[in-house]
């Protein structure tokens, strides 16, 4: 059994990516769209911290925490945004929300 | 080395395991609760790593905090009939192509480069004597990155002065 290095944690967080990328390109529902957000952010914090482990430099650490603090931000502006669409449109579906289309 | 492998693919099981059911679950609720679980398998990765802070960060702030969010919202939009109707748009099998033409492209970079990938020995064997995980990145964080740490911290109060603006229903 090999033992496990840096490449098998690249391979899982773009396994990751490509499943949060999947959440976000055909779901719906609003609410699982920014759980897909999520998902993708939390691919690219294993990158960080695998490289931060190889290199045993731990600014890629200090790097996933700037990455956190930017997926906090954007889960309460998006949840917020949520909460004032449901109120005027009563619907939390992506493609029925569509007044700027052509 | 065993431990180690083992305790990898059981975590990257709860990761991948978790994110599939997030995206495929009716349920919101159900979605957020696998999303929870792949979250802990991404704390279980950072521990592995000997990235002990940000474990803590990862389960006090994302599984405590935004995970708590996302119910609080669920619940206060009502999905029950959201969990009912189409989950899927219909652009669904073009987004499906598009996402395997990329799978395909980073793997075959990871599957080219993963000879560049091998540090057979880290560059700095070990931490520096007496500096914890939690030390070393205060000493980062306060140092180095002292610039963007403040601008992180406007950045959060725009956040949340925008999601209480954005959540009020009248301004």
């Amino acid at each position: 059994m090999h033992p496990i290095t840096t490449v098998h944690y690249l391979a899982l967080s773009a396994a990751l990516l490509l499943i949060g990328t999947v959440g976000v390109l055909t779901r719906r529902n609003i609410v699982i769209i920014l759980m897909s957000i999520e998902l993708i952010l939390n691919a690219v914090n294993i990158n960080l911290i695998a490289f931060s482990h190889a290199l045993q430099n731990v600014n890629g650490q200090v790097f996933a925490i700037f990455v956190i603090v930017d997926a906090v931000a954007e889960a309460a502006v998006g949840l917020g945004i949520l909460i004032a669409l449901f109120r005027n449109r009563e619907t939390v579906q992506a493609d029925e929300i569509d007044l700027l289309k052509w | 080395m065993l431990t180690d492998t083992i305790l990898f693919y059981t975590f990257a099981l709860l990761v991948l395991g978790g994110g599939v059911l997030t995206i495929t679950r009716h349920s919101a609720m159900h979605a957020a609760i696998s999303l929870i679980v792949s979250l802990l398998g991404v704390a279980g990765l950072y521990l592995l790593q000997q990235a002990e802070f940000l474990f803590a960060v990862q389960i006090i702030l994302y599984v405590g905090g935004i995970m708590l969010l996302f119910l609080f919202v669920i619940m206060l939009v009502n999905l029950d009939q959201a969990a009912k109707v189409r989950q899927f748009n219909r652009q669904w099998l073009v987004a499906l192509v598009a996402v395997g033409a990329v799978g395909a492209q980073v793997g075959y970079f990871i599957y080219r480069g993963k000879d560049s990938f091998q540090f057979a020995a880290p560059l700095v064997p070990g931490t520096p004597a007496g500096l914890g995980n939690t030390e070393q990145i205060a000493n980062s964080l306060f140092g180095d990155y002292l610039l963007p740490f403040e601008i992180a911290s406007v950045l959060l109060l725009v956040a949340v002065v925008g999601s209480v603006v954005m959540a009020k229903k009248r301004i």
